[in-house]
Parts: C-alpha cells; sequence; structure tokens
C-alpha cells in the first residue's frame, strides 16, 4: 500500500492556517516532545539512586545550555499538552464544540501555555538568584 | 461450529469495532489524563522545588513517603499515557507492515522498561539505599 503514489489528505500546503489544526498539531507534537522528555525523567531518578556522582553529571547536562534549552521546551510541551488536554476533556462532555467557542478555546491553550511557561521559569530564575 | 453461524454480524461487532477492543483506549487515556493533571501540577512544583538542593537535600526531598507516592504515581500515569499517545501516533502515520510492529513493540517495551527503572529508582531512594 504504502508504495502506491496516491495522492494524500491533508494537502497542508493548501489548507490555510488556522488554530484549529495548529492547536490539533501542536498537542500530538507536544505529546511526542514530552514522550522524548521521559528519557530525562528516567535519567534524573536513576541517578539520584545511584550516588552524588550521577546525579551530578545529570545536573551538569541539565544546567547545560542544550539542556536548559531543551527543559524549556519541554516546559513548553507540558503547559500546552495540559491546557489542550484539558479542552480535550470538556470537549469530551459534548462541550465546547461551537465554532466561536472552539477557537476562543483554543487561543485560550496556546496563550495559557506561553503564560505558564514564563511563569515557571520566572520562578526557575528567582531561585537561581535567591541561591 | 454450529455456534458461528448463530452469531449475528451485529454481535460480533458491537462494542468492540475493527481494533476488537472497543472503547478501551480511549476509556484508559482519559483516565491517565485526568490522573495527570493534577499529578504533573505537583510534579511541576515538585521539580522546582528540586532544582536547586544539592545531592543529600534532593534525596531526602524524593525520599520522604508522600514525595515518593506522588512520583510513582506520576511516572506510571506518565509512561502509561506515553504509549497509548504514541501508539495512535504510529497507527496514523506508519504504515509499512513489519515497521509498524516494530515500532508499535519498541513503544511498549521502552515504556514499560522506563515505568520501571523510575520506580525501582525511588523505592531504592525512598529506602534508603
Amino acid at each position: 500500500m504504502p508504495q502506491a503514489a496516491r495522492p494524500k489528505s491533508p494537502h497542508l500546503q493548501i489548507y490555510r492556517w488556522q488554530i484549529q489544526m495548529v492547536s490539533s498539531i501542536l498537542h500530538r507534537a507536544a505529546g511526542i516532545a514530552l514522550a522524548a522528555g521521559t528519557v530525562l525523567l528516567v535519567c534524573l531518578l536513576a541517578s539520584l539512586a545511584a550516588g552524588p556522582d550521577a546525579y551530578a553529571k545529570v545536573q551538569q547536562f541539565a544546567a547545560s545550555t542544550l539542556g536548559q534549552l531543551l527543559l524549556l521546551g519541554w516546559t513548553w510541551s507540558l503547559a500546552f499538552h495540559l491546557l489542550n488536554g484539558l479542552r480535550h476533556l470538556l470537549e469530551d462532555t459534548g462541550a465546547g464544540f461551537q465554532i466561536k467557542t472552539f477557537v476562543m478555546t483554543g487561543w485560550v491553550a496556546v496563550i495559557g501555555s506561553v503564560v505558564l511557561t514564563a511563569l515557571v521559569w520566572t520562578c526557575v530564575l528567582l531561585q537561581r538568584g535567591g541561591a | 461450529m454450529n455456534d458461528k453461524h448463530l452469531r449475528t454480524p451485529l454481535k460480533n461487532v458491537r462494542g468492540l469495532g475493527a481494533a476488537r477492543s472497543g472503547t478501551h483506549h480511549f476509556t484508559v487515556q482519559r483516565i491517565t489524563a485526568v490522573a495527570l493533571v493534577p499529578l504533573a501540577l505537583w510534579f511541576v512544583w515538585f521539580a522546582l522545588s528540586l532544582i536547586h538542593l544539592d545531592y543529600a537535600g534532593a534525596h531526602a526531598l524524593v525520599a520522604r513517603p508522600f514525595n515518593a507516592v506522588l512520583l510513582i504515581a506520576f511516572v506510571l500515569s506518565v509512561f502509561w499515557h506515553a504509549q497509548l499517545g504514541l501508539q495512535v501516533v504510529i497507527e496514523d502515520y506508519v504504515h509499512t507492515p513489519g515497521l509498524e510492529i516494530v515500532s508499535q513493540l519498541a513503544v511498549k517495551f521502552l515504556c514499560v522498561l522506563g515505568a520501571l527503572a523510575c520506580v525501582l529508582a525511588v523505592v531504592r531512594i525512598a529506602l534508603g539505599s
């Protein structure tokens, strides 16, 4: 079946970008990113069980530029997946499907995720400044 | 043999669908999602209090029974929910028969291994080894 060169749907280059599709795509992308992020969770807990040397290595990675960028990305992914997930749970009850409401809740998830990420990293930076 | 013919097509599909598991995947995905709402919020708070502790402090924080229990609940829900989500992604995008089965199995095995590794680590920390 994959060998047949048939046209496939959706044609991303034809669709106009809109919040309905962006929030859907981002939900899946954030979910995949979070699944990848569990590697760090395993490393963190396993190193904490293993001893100070192993834990220092994980801390060192987390504090590196790459580590900080990944953590920032995972913070946003978690915030968005959480907010958009709540939106999905709301929609599972049959509510929120009017176009106006659907667009509004989509924007709440996108903007809210940025706000939550900023909030968490403000806490991180404040702690850093205080420590 | 005869029993087979006595079953109507409706009996064979009712509540099960093409995947033979009905709404089970959907339901479990929602249950783990609902569990993860408070657990993820707690985990962010927990991670924020963990960040600037030294090894001994971090070890002691995870070792507290309340934190250890919630951490185990969090990692079990996370890996369960991740497996369910990644399964759908693979179902949607990977259509090469062999590759699909291999990637589905890999995701399942990795999620179970990740969950086991996390639980063992938390238990070791909590029991003070």
